[in-house]
């Protein structure tokens, strides 16, 4: 149950902590869409060098990053494979009526590589922001959007209790499970069936907790005056500094390198 | 049946940078029959301590033995060690989940795979033990008792399955007086019935120092002190400096004496203290 890393936040101070979470959310979405944007092999030297630098500056632990791939593995082995299959051209190599081709195996190779990338920017970006921050970081780019009615401060408040009730509920479920173990009760073995009946003791008093948190929660936002997000002031303001700026530029070039790629190459 | 815990070491989330000691070298002798009690601040790792006695944690070093058997060991099932080693969590009350009480309670022993027979007797036994009526109860919903009754089922649902060590974390957290002592006097009734070996953690001086035989103090993941609530209480220093206290009682005899009153230092209950100090005064007439 712990192991989950995706989502994860580990405090820091590093220089990718301190950016302001606007510019981490915006230069993640370009960073992604840039992934989609290349054509050669060559091209990932840009991504790969950006995401690395931000990984050093960060200060997390490459193994932390590592860890968030695991659950991914399976779904990145499968998009190498079955692209290895199915793309028609030069055969290497024949299993029956498969062939591995050149071109498929190169398909293969070019689409994990854009996966592995592809997660491990976005956990880096969580790994660095705190939820607060980010949900903060949100509702404020998405604040231009109110006129066409985007609610974005009650989005973004959904957002921020989702998250803080994470390892709350996690914590929750962990104790229960524990409490019905004492009991005697078996949470891993069995078939499919009977592994589903043995979840009814966990579930039942977990969504019963679920709810009372819920009303509790909503009874104490009431008793605070809690009215939604008009003419709400914050305690931290988020600020653009000389950091953000330097990061965008930096990120710039890499964009640069980018497309002088789909050119050259 | 006892209890060794020798050289018990564990880590919280090893190899992560959220890594943490909770207990260090604890080593602890629980003998058949005895009445402990456990005491500590917040966060110094009691209930991380008896989550191991039942095999829920895992030590990341060190041994437990129950009934001179390594509980880790080759072949040794948890569910036997779980029958006899009950745990009621903190507000046990919050892992009811059957639509009645009797199914509720029924959930351990239907565990153990007994007999339907055995387990209704087991159910009513149970329930009795805790002082509720069997027949009025059964069939209603957990979730429309008070909430002292719902916490008297779910401890009823771990006495159901007949541990010959019962462990309580906190069993009168959120109570009101009378719940609380109800809770109590049924856990001293439960005792003297069935011999069993009692565990309890409590934040509550008073009932610690009323109850048990022998007292263990936590503090920060070690277990710093063990002996007589007598023995542990004449500290009042130490215990304060590591965020507890001592009976009210007690602090008050103490502060007598400060005053230059000639009246014992470890006086644990009411009923002494009045004994004490009529023995006192009378002194003084005499005098």
């Amino acid at each position: 149950m712990r192991e989950i890393t995706i989502g994860q936040y580990i405090p820091g101070n590093s220089v990718v902590h301190r950016l302001d979470p606007r510019t981490k959310i915006i230069l993640t979405i370009c960073y992604m869409i840039l992934l989609f944007l290349l054509n050669n092999f060559w091209g990932y030297v840009f991504p790969l060098g950006f995401i690395l630098m931000a990984t050093l500056l960060s200060n997390v632990p490459i193994r932390y990053i590592l860890k968030g791939l695991k659950p991914l593995l399976f779904i990145i082995t499968l998009t190498f494979i079955l692209n290895s299959f199915m793309i028609k051209g030069r055969v290497i190599y024949e299993i029956g009526p498969l062939d591995i081709t050149y071109e498929g195996l190169s398909q293969g190779a070019f689409m994990a590589i854009r996966l592995i990338l592809l997660i491990v920017g976005t956990s880096l970006l969580t790994l660095t922001t705190s939820p607060i921050a980010l949900t903060d970081g949100i509702e404020r780019l998405l604040s231009p959007f109110k006129r066409i009615g985007i609610p974005a401060h009650e989005l973004a408040m959904m957002m921020t209790i989702a998250l803080r009730f994470i390892p709350t509920l996690l914590e929750e479920t962990d104790k229960i499970m524990k409490a019905q173990m004492a009991r005697g009760a078996d949470f891993e073995s069995g078939n499919l069936i009977n592994r589903a009946k043995n979840m009814v003791p966990l579930l039942v008093p977990l969504f019963i907790s679920a709810f009372r948190r819920a009303d509790d929660l909503a009874m104490a936002m009431e008793a605070r005056c809690y009215r939604g997000g008009e003419n709400r002031t914050r305690m931290k303001e988020l600020y653009m500094t000389g950091l953000d700026i330097a990061a965008f530029i930096i990120f710039i070039v890499f964009v640069i390198g980018v497309f002088a790629s789909r050119f050259f190459v | 049946m006892s209890i060794i815990i020798e050289d018990l070491n564990h880590v919280y989330m090893p190899n992560t940078p959220f890594e943490s000691l909770a207990l260090k070298d604890i080593n602890w002798d629980i003998q058949d029959g005895e009445f402990w009690g456990l005491i500590g601040h917040t966060g110094s790792g009691k209930s991380t301590l008896i989550q191991h006695l039942n095999g829920l944690l895992k030590p990341s070093s060190g041994r437990i033995i129950i009934d001179g058997v390594d509980i880790h060991g080759k072949g040794v099932k948890m569910k036997n060690i779980r029958q006899k080693v009950g745990l009621v969590f903190q507000y046990p009350e919050h892992q009811l989940f059957e639509e009645t009480v009797e199914r509720d309670v029924a959930f351990g022993p239907r565990n153990m795979g007994l007999s339907e027979k055995e387990v209704t007797n087991r159910v009513k036994e149970a329930l009795e033990s805790v002082g509720m009526r069997y027949s009025q109860i059964k069939d209603k919903s957990p979730f429309e008792l008070s909430g002292g009754q719902m916490r008297r089922v779910a401890i009823a649902g771990v006495l159901a399955m007949k541990p010959s060590v019962l462990i309580l974390d906190e069993p009168t957290a959120g109570l009101d007086p009378r719940g609380r002592d109800e809770i109590l006097d049924e856990i001293v009734q439960l005792r003297k019935q069935r011999k069993i070996t009692v565990i309890l953690v409590s934040h509550s001086m008073e009932d610690i120092a009323k109850l048990v035989d022998k007292l263990a103090v936590m503090h920060q993941g070690q277990m710093v002190r063990t002996g007589t609530p007598k023995e542990i209480f004449r500290d009042y220093k130490g215990l304060t400096q590591i965020g507890l206290g001592i009976p009210q009682i007690t602090e008050l005899m103490l502060k007598l004496r400060e005053r230059g009153k000639n009246v014992p230092a470890d006086i644990l209950t009411v009923e002494e203290a009045k004994a004490e100090l009529l023995n006192h005064i009378r002194r003084k007439g005499n005098a």
